[in-house]
Parts: C-alpha cells; sequence; structure tokens
C-alpha cells in the first residue's frame, strides 16, 4: 500500500504561480520579503527622489514654493505615502532584526507577535506621517 | 568552496557595517523628522538654515555614507539571491555601485554649494 506522502513528487522546484499562489508565507517571512522590497525601493527610486526634492528645495526660495506646488499633487502624495511606508516598515522590521541578531525574540510565539508589531507599526506610523501631507 | 567574482566576501565586516550604519541612518532619521515636525509649517528660511550649520551637513553626509555602505550590503544580498548569471549579475553590481556614488557626489553638491 501506498502511502498519501509517498505520491507526491518530490523534489519539487518552486515555480512563480507556486511562489504566488501555492506557498503561504507565515507572517515573520512577510516581514522579510517587505524588508527586501522596500529597502529595493528605497534605494531606487526613493533615495533619488528624495535627493532631488532636497537639491530643489535648498537650491533657492522658488524652488521651496516649487516643491510645495508639487506634494498637491495626487500622483506625488501617493508616491510620498509609498515612500514613507517603505521607510517606516524598513526602519521597523531592520530593529526586530538588530534584536534577532542579539537572540532576543527568536521564540517562535514571539517571533509571530514582533511581526504583527512590526507590520502594524509600519502602517501606523504611515498613517502619521502621512496625514500632515493632507 | 566556490569562490565567485560576484559572491560575498564571506567575513562578518560586512554584516557588522549593515548594522552599525542602520543605527547611524535611526538615529539621524528620528532627529530630523522630529526638527521636521517641531518648525511646522516649514519655512524657506528655516529649511536653508538648517542645512546651512555644520552639524547639519556632517550628520547629512554621515547619513548618506552610511546608506551608501548599507545599500550596497543590502543590494549584492538581493542580486546574489535573485540574478544567477555571473555576467548579468556582476553588470548590476556595477550598475549600483554607480548609482550609489552618484548619490554620493550629488549629497556633497547639495549640502556643499
Amino acid at each position: 500500500m501506498v502511502s498519501a506522502s509517498a505520491k507526491k513528487i518530490r523534489p519539487k522546484y518552486l515555480s512563480l504561480p507556486a511562489l504566488l499562489f501555492e506557498i503561504r508565507l507565515p507572517v515573520p517571512g512577510w516581514v522579510s520579503i517587505l524588508h527586501r522590497i522596500s529597502g529595493a525601493l528605497l534605494f531606487f527610486p526613493f533615495a533619488a527622489w528624495a535627493l532631488y526634492m532636497l537639491d530643489t528645495s535648498l537650491g533657492s526660495e522658488q524652488g521651496f514654493q516649487a516643491i510645495r506646488n508639487y506634494f498637491q499633487l495626487a500622483l506625488v502624495k501617493l508616491g510620498m505615502l509609498v515612500f514613507i511606508w517603505a521607510y517606516c516598515h524598513h526602519f521597523c522590521a531592520g530593529i526586530r532584526y538588530l534584536f534577532l541578531d542579539l537572540d532576543k525574540g527568536v521564540e517562535l510565539r514571539t517571533a509571530r507577535i514582533t511581526s504583527w508589531i512590526v507590520i502594524a507599526a509600519g502602517l501606523a506610523l504611515t498613517a502619521l506621517l502621512g496625514a500632515r501631507l493632507w | 568552496m566556490k569562490r565567485l567574482v560576484t559572491g560575498a566576501r564571506y567575513g562578518l565586516r560586512d554584516w557588522l557595517a549593515q548594522r552599525i550604519t542602520a543605527v547611524i541612518m535611526a538615529v539621524y532619521s528620528v532627529i530630523a523628522v522630529g526638527i521636521v515636525l517641531k518648525n511646522q509649517p516649514l519655512t524657506y528660511p528655516v529649511w536653508k538654515d538648517l542645512f546651512a550649520q555644520g552639524w547639519m551637513r556632517v550628520a547629512t553626509l554621515l547619513f548618506v555614507a552610511s546608506l551608501a555602505w548599507h545599500v550596497w550590503v543590502g543590494v549584492r544580498d538581493i542580486l546574489m539571491d535573485y540574478v544567477k548569471p555571473d555576467g548579468l549579475r556582476l553588470t548590476l553590481e556595477v550598475l549600483s555601485l554607480l548609482l550609489i556614488a552618484s548619490y554620493l557626489g550629488w549629497t556633497i553638491q547639495i549640502l556643499w554649494r
């Protein structure tokens, strides 16, 4: 008699559909992949965008006003929200990793709780700082 | 062990550097956000004076220098995980380094003009 587990095809190779629809990441996994995605976004394009805005706003009074008006555009506000979220998530998740490096919070239960805290804190900080755009 | 040109440097230094630079950037971020929030609504003279001060220029340069090192370790980790062909990986690594160098140059230009 063949058991159910023996029928499974092994080894299982990861395809993009499998990654997207089959594999369910645990919460710490979500924090991790979002840490990567937010880090990549912060490197490009957000760092370049921030430098552009710093350059223009410090360059002259007109430049400062131009950035002021720039922030009134809906698309810019939306982009800033993503920027702020990426920064806040990367920040909070980073602090969690610093503690994990020190062997603090590595137990499964704690790791799950702190993952939820990081996701919630990232979103809450985004809401708090993002609200100032309006 | 197979040692690739585009691989890691198999050492503790980058790992540690990424964490130290992270702490430097975190401290700067909290202070910078605090200053901006305290000076609402922000006006051009206040903004200009803030970056005219020596400590702010040095702190900002330290932030971007930390960013340069931190992001290099991170980007290389990502490229090592997802980009397998050596030629493409090396090309993307070089482009990343050029982008990092241009961020540094641009920052110096903004702060000391």
